[in-house]
């Protein structure tokens, strides 16, 4: 990796594309003007973070404890290789955010098994829920250990090291043939929650359902996410970050740079590759390099937050 | 009176084992039970036509879990991979139904 000098700056295109061939995966992204560009791939790009100050958060999502199926018989394991993970980071994170599916069946043993795991990073947590995690009969696990402090579902904003946090849950009373769902109080709640808040304030959306329109086809978009995301125009930097979808997939929009992050239990189909969004079966040596997390790096009056994109192995 | 049923009709006009062969799958049917399954987030099929009083029984054979819900008819429960539910239409009309957990997928039994 040393072998691969990008310099600080000026990396072109075809070079940046010859790094991600090569790497495949956990390629450091700066975004100025809207125009993506590589750092360089894991190892440097964690060596230019490390020496850079700033705030640096962690993104994990989907880890689906209980999922026992061929795509990946032990998704508990392979939650616990991503913290060892993140335990080894060269930089500890201020917090880490997890963007939903915690469990695959709502199940008490499978959220107390995540939290067992999780809680070995020894991070402050701060939970969305995706739809897996709300399938209980009185829909009350969840809520009973994350929603304490939130409103309605379970949203709720927090500050850190000078950004503004939003977590939102798009994953409840889904309508017959659309996507994933704000509804009309969260986004009122939003809409107030913003109002006051300085232009130049680094805001951080987080669900689990992207919040952008990934592939209506598998449902992957948000019926009313377009009123959130009026919500924040006005502001400098916007981060979208989203799970749901168990891979990575990076859109620049203006202001607004949306991010998916990988799941740490198995592997899904890119969109339209396969006859459905269900679990992707992959040879074993390779299931470790589509599953992982993403660190998330925030400077001071740089507009965009640097996402590094972290495999579990590979 | 003698009640004309669909077995007498096909007995007399000879044709009772061409009409069940050709008979589409989508056509009305008044065998009691009926199968729609779930595979690769599609209800298969997505739509069927039953007499009243026939029961559905959706199996989910995906490996992720399902639902399948009509709003104020009918609500299974989350269906892992391979579990079942079953409903009986006693009443006759249209039910439009759908996945609670991934709502692209919908389904529609009709009713006569």
């Amino acid at each position: 990796m040393s072998g691969h000098d990008h310099g600080d700056d000026g990396v072109n295109r075809r070079k940046v594309l010859e790094c991600m061939t090569w790497a495949g995966t956990g390629v450091l992204w700066t975004i100025t003007g809207g125009v993506p560009r590589s750092l360089g791939i894991i190892d440097s790009a964690q060596a230019a973070t490390a020496a850079a100050p700033g705030m640096t958060f962690l993104q994990i999502s989907d880890s689906h404890v209980g999922f026992d199926k061929p795509a990946n018989p032990n998704a508990l394991g392979t939650l616990e290789e991503a913290v060892n993970k993140i335990n080894a980071m060269p930089v500890k994170p201020s917090f880490m955010i997890h963007t939903g599916d915690i469990t695959h069946l709502s199940k008490a043993a499978e959220f107390d098994n995540a939290d067992r795991i999780i809680s070995q990073s020894k991070l402050d947590v701060h939970y969305v829920p995706g739809e897996h995690d709300f399938l209980d009969e009185e829909v009350k696990f969840y809520r009973e250990r994350y929603g304490r402090g939130t409103k309605g579902q379970g949203w709720y904003s927090f500050d850190a090291g000078g950004v503004h946090f939003i977590g939102l849950v798009n994953v409840v009373d889904l309508k017959a043939g659309g996507l994933g769902n704000l509804g009309a109080e969260q986004l009122a709640w939003l809409e107030d929650d913003l109002r006051g808040k300085s232009k130049s304030t680094p805001v951080v959306l987080f669900a689990h359902i992207p919040l952008w329109t990934v592939y209506p086809e598998w449902g992957w978009g948000t019926e009313d996410g377009g009123r959130a995301l009026e919500y924040v125009k006005g502001f400098g930097s916007v981060t979208v970050l989203n799970g749901h979808i168990h891979q990575v997939m990076q859109k620049v929009e203006g202001n607004v740079t949306f991010h998916t992050a990988r799941s740490t239990a198995f592997p899904q189909p890119a969109p339209g590759a396969a006859p459905s969004p269900g679990p992707m079966k992959v040879e074993d040596a390779k299931l470790r390099s589509m599953l992982g997390v993403a660190s998330i790096n925030f400077k001071q009056n740089e507009q965009r937050l640097a996402i590094i994109d972290t495999p579990i192995q590979g | 009176m003698k009640t004309l049923n669909r077995r007498d009709f096909g007995a007399d006009l000879g044709l009772a084992l061409a009409a069940a062969i050709l008979l589409p799958a989508t056509t009305a049917r008044a065998d009691d039970n009926m199968d729609v399954h779930i595979d690769n987030f599609v209800f298969q099929p997505a739509e069927l036509k039953i007499k009243v009083g026939t029961t559905v029984t959706w199996t989910n054979r995906d490996d992720i879990p399902h639902t399948v819900v009509s709003a104020g008819k009918f609500r299974s429960k989350t269906l892992d991979t391979d579990d079942k539910f079953s409903f009986t239409f006693t009443n006759a009309g249209d039910y439009k139904y759908f996945c609670s957990l991934h709502p692209h997928m919908t389904g529609m039994i009709k009713v006569e």
